[in-house]
């Protein structure tokens, strides 16, 4: 027997079985409460001890890269180190409750929604919260539909567009279609930010909102964001605000002042939960008091008798099951509360501070400043993917790549508050070091990884979406 | 890089092609938007019998890179789809003016074709 690092691997002699392929044994059924023809004879269990169990998922764990293994710059993801004390928290007996529980029974609970709603609310300027949309789109989706539904009570049904700059999240495109409307690709100006007249010449009867984040995606301020609002606003559209960029503006700036009238927060980028990565997440829309009667229902609201479910008059309805999800929002309130209003403000200015003094110490060309809590370098005549797949093999997670596309072969870098200054001089050798690489060390990057390059062809055409033990399988075609 | 620009077919500005048979029209996608598009792995069709208008889009071609809509460059009846695809769609970036064929037309109205690019214009485009 040897040691080997966990990998992914087609080897039989070298992957990591599943737990039933290491050992199970036959449970009888016959104890069953269930009736007879509804259950088997017998069930073969994992059978495993403690350490076996506990070293199967930390090999599993060894197989990835995530934020506790090192640096995590993806821009415009803000992947945060997620502190283990709220772990702690969500997971206290306390926090087992029962969505159906009656309120005077979950007073406490109903305390912390009311908490976070208020939190956000002063974060973000904005008059009220819900906490319903599971996930940051979810959020965009919901808020959109906010503004609809404020657009249809007042008359102006009519309206059929939502106006997007070029350089959003795709996500933003796909909220204002989902809800039913016609998108306007806004471009940018020269400097990168929102073209005035461009904006002027967009904007008109059919404008039912103009989605926009701020920073933008090259960490740029839109510094004419209250002469946008006013163009917006004097069509009779409302602003937008796509939170992904919040954890530049924390205790700076608040979205609600610059004129936005409706917005998401990214609980899971701002305020250090976990990324979902498909598991449970929270995005949280904020609105202004005319808006508010069309948010989600339930919100939280505290009457003499103590915190209680409402449903607000106009209400979408439901946007998900219950109240959201419970536990990544209390997540996100301790986070809150543990760095308070100066926390937040220091966070956000390292932030800024990092991805400056980063960029700084960078060989790549940054074309757009001054920006902000991130960066968009160029790998000019390199491969931008390539470029990614070799800094891992230096021991760093890559920035994100490709995108925006108004810089060529973009590396997006959002290093957070989090890290260190040595850390942060790591990353940027890191960099240089790939700069420096010629194109066929790049290409058969990375060499160092629980995998090498992926296949991403073969993924896509030939998924295997379920399991099968690599006896059985025959790898599909040929190729 | 230059790319393909066969002299016998014409072409839409989003890069689909159009090849006259007497009624019939087979509609594909350009050696250009192939190699933009890179590795295509999904393409969903119309079914036969369908009805297109010229200008509207049809269909969908994935690749690692991006989702597309696909635009139909004349109007007319599908009268064939090319199932080939969903097993191979990989034929998109192999031989797109051949086995990677998207579908055929039944044309409504011949002079549509008149509208389209030549490929001389279609090569500026791209140029």
């Amino acid at each position: 027997m040897r040691y080997d690092q966990a990998r992914w691997t087609n080897d039989e002699a070298r992957y990591e079985p599943l737990l039933s392929e290491k050992s199970t044994t036959e449970v009888s059924t016959d104890d069953s409460p269930l009736p007879d023809d509804l259950t088997r004879d017998s069930l073969a269990l994992p059978d495993l001890s403690e350490p076996e169990l506990a070293r199967h998922y930390t090999r599993l764990s060894q197989m990835n890269y995530g934020v506790e293994s090192g640096p995590f710059p993806l821009g415009s993801c803000t992947m945060k180190y997620n502190p283990s004390f709220t772990e702690d928290l969500a997971a206290h007996p306390a926090a087992a409750v029962h969505p159906d529980q009656p309120t005077r029974t979950t007073q406490g609970t109903l305390e912390l929604l009311f908490g976070l709603q208020d939190y956000l609310g002063r974060i973000g300027g904005m008059d009220a919260v819900s906490l319903q949309p599971p996930a940051g789109a979810a959020g965009e989706f919901a808020g959109i539909l906010v503004a609809k539904a404020s657009h249809e009570h007042s008359g102006e049904g009519q309206r059929s567009e939502v106006i997007v700059p070029e350089s959003a999240h795709g996500t933003n495109f796909a909220s204002a279609a989902m809800a039913g409307y016609d998108v306007v690709s806004l471009a940018s100006d020269d400097d990168g930010r929102v073209d005035l007249d461009a904006l002027e010449a967009a904007v008109g009867e059919e404008t039912a909102a103009l989605m926009l984040t701020n920073p933008n995606t090259l960490g740029l301020f839109e510094r004419d964001i209250e002469a946008i609002a006013d163009i917006v606003h004097d069509a009779g559209g409302l602003l937008y605000y796509d939170g992904a960029n919040l954890n530049a503006l924390l205790g700076q700036a608040r979205p609600g002042d610059m004129g936005f009238d409706v917005m998401h927060y990214n609980v899971h980028k701002t305020f250090a939960t976990p990324h979902g990565g498909g598991g449970p997440g929270a995005g949280p829309i904020g609105v202004t008091a005319e808006l508010a009667p069309f948010l989600p229902s339930p919100q939280v609201e505290r009457s003499d008798s103590g915190y209680e479910f409402v449903e607000p008059d106009h209400s979408i309805g439901k946007v998900h099951g219950f109240y959201g999800n419970w536990l990544v929002l209390v997540k996100a309130y301790a986070y809150i509360a543990r760095l308070g209003d100066g926390g937040l403000e220091d966070a956000s200015a390292k932030a800024v501070l990092n991805a400056n003094y980063l960029a700084e110490q960078m060989d790549f060309e940054v074309p757009f400043e001054p920006f902000h809590h991130e960066f968009v370098a160029s790998a000019g005549d390199r491969d931008a993917a390539d470029v990614a797949k070799r800094m891992l093999d230096h021991g760093v997670h890559p920035p994100t790549t490709k995108w925006p596309e108004i810089v060529s072969e973009a590396l997006m870098t959002e290093p957070t508050e989090v890290e260190s200054r040595r850390t942060l001089e790591h990353l940027a050798e890191a960099f240089n070091a790939v700069a420096d690489e010629d194109d066929e060390t790049l290409a058969a990057a990375p060499e160092s990884t629980a995998a090498r390059r992926i296949d991403q062809v073969r993924a896509a055409r030939e998924p295997r979406l379920s399991w099968q033990s690599l006896g059985e399988y025959t790898g599909g075609r040929t190729h | 890089m230059s790319f393909n620009v066969p002299d016998d077919l014409r072409y839409l500005d989003t890069h689909e092609w159009v090849r006259q048979d007497d009624d019939t029209a087979t509609v594909g996608i350009s050696d250009f938007a192939q190699d933009e598009l890179g590795d295509v792995v999904f393409v969903e069709l119309p079914d036969e019998g369908d009805e297109l208008t010229a200008g509207t889009d049809f269909g969908v071609v994935e690749s690692i890179k991006a989702v597309s809509d696909v635009y139909a460059p004349v109007s007319g009846t599908v009268t064939a789809v090319n199932d080939d695809l969903i097993d191979r769609p990989e034929l998109l970036n192999e031989d797109p003016y051949g086995d990677g064929w998207l579908l055929e037309l039944e044309l409504a109205d011949e002079s549509e074709l008149d509208g389209l690019l030549s490929p001389d214009e279609y090569s500026d485009q791209i140029a």
